[in-house]
C-alpha cells in the first residue's frame, strides 16, 4: 500500500515523512506560532511613516501658507506634548510597579489600599481627573493649609505642567497596576521558590528574579499604555496646558482655516506614536530571550 | 559525645485547607546521612521536604535544622542560606545565563565580590560536568544539563544540607543517570541529602536510609537494601510490587 501522501509542509512541522530526513526551512513555509519576525508587517509601517513624513513635507514645501506657518506655530505644543508624555511615563511606571506588589500583597492593609486605589481611578473619566486636579486641587490645598496654618501651602500657586503630570500619573498608573500584577502572577511559582531557597529576602526575589521576567511579558500591554497616553495627553488642552492640541485650537481660531489645522495636528500625532511604536516594538526584540 | 541531629522533625502536621497532608511526621536525619524517600503521589514527601525549608508553613510541631528552629523570618532565611534545594521543574532563571544563575545569590545573600563568586561558579559547573555551557540561557540546554545547572547553583551556596524533590522525574530516560551521577559523587562526599525520589538505584547505592511514606505518616524505614527486598508492611510490599514492575 503506497504511504498516504502528506502536503509538503507537513515535513517541517512533524519531522520528514520518513521519519528521518527534515526538508530545509524555505521561505513562505508556514509556521505553527508565527514570531514578529514577519517582514509584512515592517512593511506596512515603513509605508506609512513614509507617506506620512512625505504628505509634511509635501504640504510644508508647496503650500508653505499656511501648513509651514501651522508647524511653526505649533511646534512648542508639540514639544509639550513630548515632555508631558515622557514625563509622565516614568513616573507612571513607578506607581505601576508600587500599585501591582501592592496588589499582590499578603499585607490586608496594602492590598486594601492598593485595590481601592485601583479601583476608584479607574471607575473616573481621565477629563474629569484632570480638571479636578487642575480646579479643585489646589483649592483642597490651600484650604487644608490654611486650617492647619502652613504657610507654603496656604500660599499655594498652582503649576499646570506639574498638575497634568499628577492626573495623568495617577490615573494612568492604577492602568499599570493591574498590568504589572497580571505580569508579575504569570511568572511560575517556581521561580520565586528557587529565589527564596536560596535565602533571597521576597524583595530581593522580586528585584532580580520576578521583575526582570515580568517586564518582558508586560512590555506589548505597557507600550501600549504609552501610545494611548500620548494620545490621551490631548485632554489637558481643557486645564489651560498649550499642547499640541490647544496650540491647533489657538491657529484655528486666529485664521479660521479649520480643515489645514486639525489635518495637521493628527498628522503630527500618527508620526508621534508611529515613531514610538518603533520604539517599542525594537525593545521587545532586543528584550526577548529563548523560553 | 554524639552531635545532635542536623534535622529535627518532631510531631509535624500540615493542613491544605482541610487536608491533612502531614499526620504527625517525626524525623532525625544526622550530618552526613543521604536520606531516600518514596512513597505515592499525595503521600506528603515533597510537603515534608519543602516544610524543611519553610518553602510550606507547617501547622504544629516542631522543625530544627542545624540548631535554628524555624519560626521567625530571619530565621527562616538564615536557614535557607545552609540549606541548598533542587526541584523537578529544576526552576533555573531563564533571563539569566548559567553563570549568572549560579552567581546570583551568592552575590546578593551571601555577598561575595563577582570574582570569587564568579570562580565559585566556574568550579562547580566543572563539577557537574557543563563549564562549557557557562554562557549559555538555560531554554537552550537540555533538561538533564538544566538539572545539573540547579544542583550546581544550590551547591555554590555552600550548604550543610541539599534538598532533591524529585530531580529525575522530569527528565527523559537517557539524562537521569548524568543528573543521578552528580548526585551520587555528592554523596561521596559527604553531603547531607534528602532526596524525595523513586530511583531505586541511586537509592541502593547511596542512601544511607530509605523512608517510605503513605498517607501523610513515615510507615517504615530502615536500610535501602532491607526496605526493598524485605519490607515488613503491607503497604509498602503493595507500593514496591507496583514500582518495580516497571
Amino acid at each position: 500500500m503506497p504511504a498516504p501522501s502528506f502536503p509538503k509542509y507537513f515535513g517541517r512541522v512533524f519531522g520528514g515523512r520518513d521519519g528521518k530526513s527534515v526538508p530545509p526551512p524555505d521561505k513562505g513555509d508556514f509556521k505553527l506560532i508565527p514570531g514578529n519576525e514577519l517582514p509584512s508587517q515592517m512593511d506596512a509601517w515603513w509605508w506609512l511613516v513614509g507617506a506620512v513624513v512625505l504628505l509634511i513635507a509635501l504640504l510644508m514645501i508647496f503650500k508653505p501658507d499656511p501648513y509651514l506657518k501651522i508647524v511653526r506655530f505649533v511646534s512648542d505644543g508639540l514639544w509639550i506634548t513630548i515632555l508631558l508624555t515622557v514625563i509622565s511615563f516614568v513616573f507612571i511606571l513607578i506607581v505601576g510597579i508600587i500599585g501591582g506588589l501592592g496588589r499582590i500583597a499578603k499585607n490586608p492593609v496594602i492590598h486594601f489600599l492598593a485595590t481601592i486605589y485601583v479601583e476608584c481611578v479607574r471607575g473616573i473619566p481621565l477629563l474629569v481627573q484632570l480638571i479636578w486636579w487642575y480646579f479643585a486641587a489646589p483649592v483642597a490645598i490651600q484650604s487644608f493649609g490654611k486650617w492647619i496654618n502652613f504657610a507654603p501651602m496656604a500660599e499655594y500657586r498652582s503649576n499646570a505642567f506639574v498638575l497634568a503630570v499628577v492626573g495623568l500619573v495617577v490615573c494612568y498608573g492604577a492602568y499599570m497596576s493591574e498590568i504589572f500584577r497580571a505580569g508579575i502572577q504569570s511568572i511560575h511559582k517556581g521561580q520565586i521558590e528557587a529565589a527564596r531557597s536560596q535565602g533571597m529576602t521576597y524583595m530581593q526575589a522580586m528585584r532580580y528574579v520576578i521583575l526582570p521576567q515580568a517586564i518582558r511579558v508586560v512590555l506589548p500591554p505597557v507600550g501600549n499604555e504609552f501610545i494611548m497616553l500620548i494620545k490621551d495627553t490631548s485632554l489637558v488642552s481643557a486645564v489651560a496646558m498649550a499642547d499640541l492640541t490647544r496650540r491647533g485650537r489657538e491657529y484655528m481660531s486666529a485664521h479660521m482655516n479649520p480643515i489645514e489645522t486639525w489635518t495637521m495636528v493628527a498628522l503630527l500625532y500618527l508620526i508621534l506614536t508611529l515613531f514610538f511604536t518603533r520604539v517599542l516594538v525594537w525593545l521587545e526584540k532586543n528584550r526577548g530571550y529563548e523560553k | 559525645m554524639t552531635e545532635a541531629p542536623i534535622i529535627q522533625i518532631q510531631d509535624v502536621h500540615k493542613y491544605f485547607g482541610r487536608v491533612h497532608a502531614l499526620r504527625g511526621i517525626t524525623l532525625n536525619i544526622n550530618a552526613g546521612e543521604v536520606v531516600v524517600i518514596l512513597g505515592p503521589s499525595g503521600s506528603g514527601k515533597s510537603t515534608l521536604l519543602r516544610c524543611i525549608n519553610h518553602l510550606e508553613v507547617y501547622n504544629t510541631g516542631k522543625i530544627i535544622v542545624d540548631n535554628i528552629l524555624l519560626k521567625s523570618a530571619q530565621n527562616i532565611n538564615t536557614v535557607r542560606r545552609e540549606v541548598g534545594m533542587v526541584f523537578q521543574q529544576f526552576n533555573l532563571f531563564p533571563h539569566l545565563t548559567v553563570l549568572d544563575n549560579v552567581t546570583l545569590a551568592q552575590k546578593i545573600v551571601r555577598k561575595r565580590d563577582p570574582a570569587e563568586a564568579k570562580k565559585i561558579a566556574l568550579d562547580l559547573l566543572k563539577k557537574v560536568g557543563i563549564e562549557h555551557k557557562f554562557d549559555c540561557y538555560p531554554g537552550q540546554l537540555s533538561g538533564g544539563q538544566q538539572q545539573r545547572v540547579a544542583i550546581a547553583r544550590a551547591l555554590a551556596m555552600n550548604p550543610k544540607i541539599m534538598l532533591f524533590d524529585e530531580p529525575t522525574s522530569a527528565l527523559d530516560p537517557e539524562m537521569i543517570k548524568e543528573v543521578l551521577d552528580v548526585m551520587l559523587a555528592l554523596a561521596k562526599e559527604g553531603m547531607t541529602m534528602v532526596v524525595v525520589s523513586h530511583e531505586m538505584g541511586f537509592a541502593r547505592a547511596a542512601a544511607s536510609r530509605a523512608i517510605f511514606m503513605d498517607e501523610g505518616q513515615i510507615i517504615e524505614q530502615g536500610p535501602p537494601e532491607q526496605l526493598f527486598s524485605a519490607p515488613t508492611q503491607e503497604r509498602t510490599k503493595l507500593f514496591l510490587s507496583k514500582v518495580l514492575q516497571i
